[in-house]
Parts: C-alpha cells; sequence; structure tokens
C-alpha cells in the first residue's frame, strides 16, 4: 500500500507550466529520487506533495499509521501543521529555514519533541544528546547555537531536528547542496544509513545524479514539469530510454 | 535439476537519441536456461552482447521483448515486466550480481560494505561482520584492511571485496562478470573454490570468464554468443 500518491498533479505560474499531469507514489521505506535541471519543477512538485503548495488540478492521498486516507490539500490547516510536526519531516537545502538560530544546538532537537507534548527535561535532554550524537555533533556542542556551526554541521543539525520526531516521510530538497566535496560525503552516508535503519520513506530532490544514484530506491526524471521517465534508479541511469535522460546522463563528468 | 533462470526470445537494442535516434541492436531470440547447481559460462568475441545479456538478467537493462523468468520465493517472476519493487525484493532475495568494479560508497569500511548485504536481510551486525571477516580473509584481505574505505585499494583488492560482497548471502542465482580480470593465481583458485562451493550448495551461476583455466574449472556448459545478424 503507498503511504504518498500524487494523481493528475497540474500547476501553472502565470502561464508557465510547472507541473503538467503529474502522478507519483511512494511506498513506505522507499527512497524516491526526483532529477532534473532548475526550472524543471522538482522543488514545485516536493512543495505540493507535502502539501504547502496547492495545485490547480488533481490531489495527493496521504495513508496515516491508522491506515486512514487524506487527502493533504483538503485537511484543514492545524491538522496538516500537525502532520508536519511529527509523522512528517521536511529537510531544507539552507537549514537556517528549518532552524532556531536564536535557539542552542540541543533546543532546537529538543522543540520538535516538546510541540509533540514531552515535558520531562531530564528525557528531552537526553533524546538530543542521543541524536547529536547520531549526527555526529560532539556533545559538548549541545548548549552552543547554530550560528557557532559550519555548513556541514548545521545541516546534520537540521537532520537530527528533522528525524527526533520518528517520522515515517520525509521531504528533502537538496540535502548536500552548497556543501564541499568531503562533507558532502559524510551528510550522504549519514542520511543512507539512518533512513535504512529507521525506514523511513523520503521523497528527495536533487540535480546531482550521483547523489540519486547513492540513495534512492527508485528515481524520477522530470523536464519543463513533466516526469518523462520513472524507474530503478539504476535501470534508468545505466540504460536511459527518453532523450532528456540520455542527455542528463551523459552530460555527467565522473571522476 | 529445477531450472532457476530461463530467457524465452529475450531482445535488447539501445536507442541513441543524442545521435539522430541511431539503434543498435545488441540481442535477439535468446534461450538461455540455468539449472540449481549448474555454472553456465557465456563465450563470445568482444561485442556480440554477454555483458548486456548480464545486465538484462540482473534487470538493469530493459528488456524489448522476451521473457526473463526467475524462481522466485517458489513462484516465477518475469523480470522483464516486474514492477522496480518487485525486482527489488528479487535482487535481495534471489539473485546475486558481482559486477566488474566494486561502486565504492564513501567512508564505508571493507567489512561493512561486504556486511550490508546480511544487515539488509535483518542479521545482527555482530553476527553479520564476523561473516564478513571470514570471508574476507578467504579471499586473502589482511583483516588491517578491514576497517578501511575501499576507494583506496588496489583493483585486484577492490574486486576481491566485490566477491564477498556477492557471494556473502548465499543467493540460488549468482551472475559473475569477469570474476577473476585482475587477480593473481593463487586468489583465481580461491575464486574457482568459492564457485564450486556455491554450485555444490545448489547455486545457478551464469558467468562471463575470458581466462580459459578459470573457465574449464567453472563451466558445466558454455552458452555460445554470435554477433547481431541484421535481419535485412
Amino acid at each position: 500500500m503507498t503511504l504518498l500518491s500524487g494523481r493528475g498533479l497540474n500547476l501553472d505560474f502565470g502561464g508557465i507550466t510547472a507541473l503538467a499531469d503529474v502522478d507519483v507514489d511512494l511506498w513506505p521505506g522507499e527512497m524516491l529520487a526526483i532529477v532534473g535541471e532548475s526550472g524543471s519543477g522538482k522543488t514545485t512538485l516536493l512543495n505540493v506533495l507535502s502539501g504547502r503548495l496547492a495545485p490547480d488540478a488533481g490531489v495527493v492521498w496521504y495513508r496515516d499509521p491508522n491506515d486512514h486516507r487524506h487527502d493533504v490539500h483538503a485537511m484543514p490547516a492545524p491538522a496538516l501543521r500537525t502532520l508536519h510536526r511529527s509523522d512528517w519531516g521536511f529537510v531544507h537545502q539552507d537549514p537556517r529555514q528549518n532552524l532556531r538560530m536564536a535557539v542552542s544546538a540541543g533546543g532546537n532537537v529538543g522543540e520538535r519533541l516538546m510541540a509533540q507534548g514531552a515535558r520531562h527535561y531530564g528525557d528531552i535532554r537526553g533524546a538530543a544528546l542521543d541524536w547529536l550524537a547520531q549526527v555526529e555533533i560532539d556533545a559538548n556542542r549541545i548548549d552552543d547555537l547554530p550560528r557557532t556551526f559550519s555548513g556541514g554541521m548545521l545541516q546534520r543539525l537540521q537532520i537530527a531536528r528533522t528525524l527526533v520526531t520518528h517520522p515515517r516521510l520525509v521531504f528533502m530538497d537538496e540535502p548536500t547542496g552548497g556543501l564541499d566535496v568531503s562533507v558532502q560525503a559524510r551528510l550522504l552516508d549519514l542520511i543512507r544509513s539512518l533512513v535504512a535503519r529507521l525506514r523511513i520513506a523520503v521523497v528527495l530532490v536533487t540535480h546531482d545524479i550521483a547523489v540519486a544514484r547513492l540513495l534512492a530506491h527508485r528515481i524520477a526524471v522530470m523536464q519543463r514539469g513533466r516526469i518523462v521517465e520513472t524507474g530503478l534508479t539504476d535501470q534508468v541511469l545505466d540504460d536511459p530510454r527518453h532523450p532528456y535522460t540520455q542527455l542528463l546522463v551523459s552530460s555527467v563528468l565522473s571522476a | 535439476m529445477t531450472v532457476m533462470l530461463r530467457t524465452k526470445a529475450l531482445a535488447k537494442s539501445f536507442t541513441l537519441h543524442l545521435r539522430d535516434g541511431l539503434v543498435l541492436p545488441v540481442l535477439s531470440g535468446i534461450d538461455l536456461a540455468v539449472s540449481a547447481g549448474e555454472c553456465v559460462v557465456l563465450t563470445g568475441p568482444s561485442g556480440t552482447g554477454k555483458s548486456t545479456l548480464m545486465r538484462s538478467l540482473y534487470g538493469n537493462y530493459r528488456a524489448d521483448s522476451g521473457a526473463i523468468l526467475i524462481r522466485h520465493r517458489g513462484e516465477t517472476v518475469d523480470l522483464a515486466l516486474a514492477d522496480p519493487r518487485t525486482i527489488l525484493d528479487v535482487r535481495h532475495e534471489t539473485l546475486g550480481y558481482v559486477s566488474q568494479f566494486l561502486r565504492v560508497v564513501p567512508r564505508v569500511s571493507a567489512l561493512d560494505v561486504v556486511a550490508e548485504v546480511l544487515l539488509a536481510r535483518g542479521l545482527d551486525q555482530a553476527a553479520a561482520r564476523d561473516t564478513a571477516r571470514a570471508l574476507l580473509l578467504r579471499l586473502n584481505i589482511p583483516a588491517r584492511l578491514h576497517a578501511i574505505p575501499p576507494a583506496t585499494f588496489s583493483g585486484g583488492e577492490q574486486q576481491r571485496v566485490n566477491l564477498a560482497r556477492g557471494f556473502i548471502a548465499g543467493h540460488p542465482i549468482l551472475l559473475l562478470d569477469e570474476p577473476t580480470a585482475s587477480l593473481d593465481a593463487e586468489n583465481r583458485a580461491v575464486v574457482i573454490g568459492m564457485v564450486r562451493d556455491a554450485k555444490a550448495a545448489g547455486t545457478a551461476i551464469v558467468a562471463i570468464c575470458h581466462d580459459a583455466d578459470v573457465r574449464d574449472a567453472i563451466a558445466d556448459r558454455l552458452f555460445s554468443m554470435t554477433p547481431f545478424q541484421d535481419a535485412a
């Protein structure tokens, strides 16, 4: 049974097609990469799937842990907010969009637990320490403000803040974009192992095909708002069929 | 013996859209059957599609037409028609593949690259690492290298890590693409021993292998491939 399904998604921005007849399915524990060049509609699709942006037409279904199906765009705003704070997570390319820069690292992680009703200070601090360790941030940085952190550390802190509530579904928008290659490798390995161990379903937007190959089970290639090719990641990348996918794959420099 | 893998009239071509839609036909009318405990070696000159057939058998390349029937969890699955999740389950449970080159993941140690397959099957970490360690040692990868990511290893060492990763889970069907290409005589002998053990355990094996000694040592049967003939 699919965890998340988009059907017939269409969206225009003042005459410019952002999404055209897009269908998407995501199963529990699966990582789906959405690839394509800038302006192909990847991030728009992510925002529509996560309920942050309403489509002109089409529907997004989410299946909750009690097996109830919800039409994401018909949900009352408070219910959608609760979903985003608990069962779902969102990892932005710029961690500052998600983190509270005036709150300590531990506070940033603990805050999401408190939003879920956790009240015991010792438990919350314990969970924050545990998650900082999982994303390889030193325990003695727990009381430091995020602005003293490097870009890679901020991104790892954002991941800790997102995963502390054990979401079943995480949306990621270029999570390794703008980071040094060595920092990127560490982050990719971290995402890969955490997602596999916790069996989290992920919709990952990236323009980096190597990232998609490393992380994703399935891939969807977007061009001008359409999904032009989709399938098993290694099939699509090693045996691309659509002209645009062939162009995308052949344009990658291999080190 | 049970047939584990069978292709029927398998065909595969490539359409190169960046070359004005040039069509390269590679495989047509491939009928191959491999039984449990049997090793079939693909033969034929370069360019006859041996690697393309291997990749098609793994579901890495998508067949144009024909069937790829795999004995999976007691049933028959047609890999040419299966959805992505079914193909992943077939690879997880039934179908192993040793490619010519190891695809290294940054920061993951050689031991964990090999153990990962068992972890994915739900084995606990200590047991998975013990099995991985023993297999790496059998392939003459010394213990001091086990904690190091294989990116810096030599070609032969990487190939042996790849072999360990391919053999560790005991998949009922194994595809081996040039398993001994960059190995010395001592390590070739180890691989021959591992293939023989796998066959004795009932594994069905398809291999590409240019080394005549290794081929003679492991093959029960040869499957000869010829260059694609245009119908016209």
